[in-house]
């Protein structure tokens, strides 16, 4: 397949483009949807090599990559509707009781 | 005609990720997300793999993007006030770019193997991307597809547990 180096560079743009999201943004949740789009980016390398390859196991492996995102999900947002139990926001900079 | 296509939904891809990260309300960049999951979903297309995206938009831009709509008009969070920091942006960037530069040089520096896998273009269409994958799935990777139905179970136990309001 000719075009594969265009699948991979555009997986890694949307890697670093998740990667500054989740170094510069405060709100807890811009963050985790951030991670989401890394995983996503990481999940397109793995269907195009696989499609390259003439295997299928990266294809398979994508779909644990979403099982781990969907119950990372789950038990992320459970985090954050606690956080904001305690602390009345979502701003990670205030999560700072064991900062020495 | 393919190629222009490819440039299209990448100019969308791009733009829309864009907006994930410089939108100030959090509900703009998860409609901006679902749009990016929406051109992921084409590439699979794409690439010869319709039944993840059909899985991609199910999962990903369904129920994911639901839940995390979900909370965020459930914790009533409005237009962004946090306060940013100039030098955050900086280093942010920074690490950022050099991600970029890093995985393009790895990219183009080296080479890919050659096919060796069984599943060509032909073969998929002739059998099909689902019965494939299912093949896959329930017979080589048996083990880690049970595991993986005990990682959901884990999953939904500990959200329920953390939150609630009194354990």
């Amino acid at each position: 397949m000719e075009n594969l180096n265009g699948y991979l560079i555009v997986s890694a743009i949307l890697f670093s483009i998740g990667t500054i999201g989740v170094l510069t943004r405060k709100n807890a949740i811009v963050m985790f949807m951030c991670i989401e789009l890394m995983l996503n980016a990481v999940n397109l390398t793995f269907v195009a090599l696989s499609r390259h390859m003439g295997n299928l196991d990266g294809q398979v492996f994508v779909f644990f990559v979403m099982t781990v995102a969907a119950a990372e999900a789950a038990v992320g947002l459970a985090l954050m509707i606690a956080f904001y139990n305690n602390k009345e926001t979502i701003d990670v900079s205030e999560v700072n009781s064991m900062k020495w | 005609m393919e190629t222009l296509f490819f440039l299209i939904v990448t100019l969308v891809a791009v733009v829309s990720s864009i907006m994930v990260i410089t939108c100030k309300n959090p509900i703009n960049s998860a409609l901006s997300l679902i749009l990016t999951f929406f051109c992921l979903a084409t590439y699979y297309v794409m690439l010869d793999a319709p039944f993840l995206a059909a899985v991609q938009v199910m999962v990903y831009a369904g129920a994911i993007m639901v839940l995390i709509v979900f909370t965020i008009m459930l914790l009533n969070i409005r237009v962004d006030a946090t306060k940013k920091h100039a030098h955050m942006i900086f280093f942010g960037c920074i690490i950022g770019f050099a991600t970029l530069i890093n995985t393009a040089f790895i990219v183009f520096k080296s080479r890919v193997a050659t096919p060796t896998g069984p599943y060509d273009v032909s073969t998929i269409k002739s059998i099909g991307h689902t019965e494939l994958i299912g093949r896959e799935m329930f017979t080589t990777f048996l083990l880690p597809f049970e595991i993986t139905s005990i990682l959901l179970l884990v999953a939904i136990v500990g959200a329920v547990i953390i939150a609630k309001k009194k354990i």
